[in-house]
């Protein structure tokens, strides 16, 4: 990949977190920090490995994304309507009575959602058996899992790891957002779930570090694991949480915060100045 | 007599000829649940996930959103209480086209004990929005429903016993969700029944016959949705109603009839497990009657309420 598509993918990427601010909004509680810390990887998936058709959301060879980490479902909104499954202005509406944009995703309601995340710990399995499905009918299609750093607390993310490798699903990949924050606190301090890639190998799994805000380095390790047959992939990408926003970096009050107008006018004024 | 597991799995089979879409995932249960039929017939299609039993239940939701028609296996108690967060946030929500089959249901694994012996899984999947909740009273019940959840697209539950039944159900007849089924017919008075308690039902009808009283007997196999009205015309004209069930009275088949019945002003008694746990013996029969899921019990309901 040449240098002018990442940096349209950096700038796609830059974009999402705009959205994700807009869909934050003023004065109200969002996932700011976590969708942030993801936003690149999100957008290398959405707008450069993953096979897929905004206009044949049901085409059965296409690749998936089942965000296990759901309460960022704002990164995967971002991603959906800024490739076109729908309206971008329907981010105005996240969380809205009746709005098609849950607190966390729900297949039913928006369109483009693969799966029902939010209670931890399921999406892995869920990924898992997309993996199986897909499989059994021939198809080459990939699934791709986000998975939180606090999350992988939750006991059926290991048998979810183990099922995985029993069945040699190589064609999944999860992505660990290793944002080292979680609600309360710094991972490892709150409950600690490291080492993560010894654990992760010795459950039988391909595991690759990236640096999760580097996106010549994402396609890379996106691309290269692809080839790797045989074990499911673990990318433990190594991230900021409210990556992009300086008065929310690395901050655990942005886990679920809200924003202040003043907050707000600046988050999307530093994100415009950054594709500049 | 015949086994409802038994039939359960060579329904499967049956059903896994003719449709490549089905697939069947076991929790490490499959000579008591039967699914080992399937995986013998369809490898491919099947998928032992170990004593893992949430994995399982959300691998499978999975394996729905790409198409195919799934069902999991394992005990009731583990399928409903170990799986619940998996089956509401993973399948419910998503209406995802998953069987969740809980069998050895109520006290049928008498050996077992209280941990093995489900109370209340009827209770906690009537209460999931999305769900269609089925507790056939036979194996040929066994064998209609199963066909009728593969064809239906959308979540069920389906409880199995683990024991032997007397068969009540018209071979060869079709499954019609939402209905309550006339076993029996009479005139006093009626049992509103599913699963084992049918049988003790019809044996309390013929004993109650001796004694010049006119027993209906009503299959509730369907607990969600149950068509009310259906439920109500079988109760219109009764002097005295009774459940009856192998599960916890809250919650299940009598908490239903009760909920149909609403303002009916007829007399109505209830027998199940009287909110308790379950427990070891070396029969089940030993269980049923000291728990009084017994045609005695129903014999004594309906007589003190029509003496009333």
């Amino acid at each position: 990949m040449d240098t002018q598509q990442i940096r349209r993918l950096e700038l796609t990427a830059r974009d999402l977190r705009a959205l994700i601010v807009r869909g934050v909004g003023v004065n109200q509680k969002g996932h700011l920090g976590g969708s942030c810390s993801i936003a690149d990887v999100v957008a290398a998936l959405y707008f450069y490995k993953m096979r897929h058709d905004p206009k044949r959301p049901d085409w059965r060879e296409r690749d998936r994304f089942v965000f296990s980490k759901g309460h960022a479902a704002l990164v995967q909104y971002a991603a959906l309507a800024l490739s076109g499954y729908f309206p971008v202005e329907d981010m105005d509406r996240v969380k809205h009575f009746g709005s098609p944009l849950q607190g966390h995703p729900d297949l039913r309601k928006t369109r483009g959602v693969e799966a029902n995340t939010g209670s931890l710990g399921q999406g892995l399995s869920t990924a898992c058996g997309m993996a199986a499905g897909v499989r059994i009918d021939g198809y080459n299609s990939c699934v791709y899992c986000i998975l939180g750093d606090g999350e992988i607390a939750e006991g059926q993310i290991w048998e979810a790891a183990m099922a995985a490798a029993h069945f040699k699903l190589d064609n999944l990949v999860a992505v660990l957002d290793s944002n080292r924050l979680q609600a309360t606190g710094v991972c490892g301090e709150r409950f600690n779930t490291y080492p993560h890639r010894e654990k992760w190998e010795s459950f039988g799994w391909a595991v690759s570090d990236v640096d999760g805000h580097d996106m010549a380095a994402i396609v890379a390790v996106l691309d290269r694991i692809e080839q790797e047959k045989g074990r499911p992939h673990l990318v433990i990408a190594h991230t900021i949480k409210g990556k992009g926003i300086s008065f929310a970096e690395g901050k655990v009050a942005f886990h679920n915060g809200s924003l202040t107008q003043a907050q707000y006018d600046q988050a999307l004024s530093e994100l415009a100045k950054a594709g500049m | 007599m015949n086994n409802q597991r038994e039939v359960y799995g060579r329904t499967l089979v049956e059903l896994g000829k003719s449709n490549s879409r089905i697939v069947v995932l076991e929790a490490d249960l499959g000579k008591s649940t039967m699914s080992c039929y399937f995986e013998k017939a369809f490898p491919k299609r099947y998928f032992e996930m170990g004593i893992a039993e949430q994995n399982m239940t959300s691998f499978g939701a999975g394996l729905s959103l790409t198409g195919k028609i799934v069902f999991l296996n394992t005990f009731a108690v583990f399928a409903s209480g170990r799986a619940f967060d998996q089956i509401r946030q993973g399948i419910a929500i998503g209406r995802l086209n998953v069987k969740i089959v809980g069998s050895s249901a109520g006290l049928s694994d008498f050996g077992d004990g209280a941990t093995h012996q489900s109370v209340e899984d009827l209770a906690i999947m009537r209460a999931i929005p999305n769900m269609t909740v089925l507790a056939p009273m036979d194996a040929d019940e066994t064998k209609a429903m199963t066909e009728w959840a593969a064809a239906y697209d959308g979540p069920v539950y389906l409880r199995l016993n683990r024991n032997d039944m007397p068969d009540y159900f018209p071979a060869g007849k079709k499954f019609e969700v939402g209905q309550p089924q006339l076993v029996r017919e009479g005139r006093d008075a009626v049992v509103f029944a599913n699963g084992l308690m049918v049988s003790r039902a019809m044996a309390a009808a013929d004993a109650l016959a001796a004694r010049g009283v006119s027993l209906r007997v009503v299959n509730v196999s369907s607990l969600k949705p149950l068509d009310e009205a259906a439920v109500r015309q079988l109760a219109l004209g009764m002097r005295a109603i009774v459940t009856a069930e192998e599960h916890n009275i809250i919650g299940g088949v009598g908490d239903a009839v009760n909920h149909c019945l609403r303002g009916s002003g007829i007399a109505l008694e209830m027998i199940g497990m009287t909110d308790v746990f379950g427990q070891s013996a070396h029969s089940y029969e030993e269980l049923l009657n000291y728990y009084g899921l017994t045609s005695k019990n129903i014999v004594e309901k309906v007589a003190k309420l029509l003496s009333k």
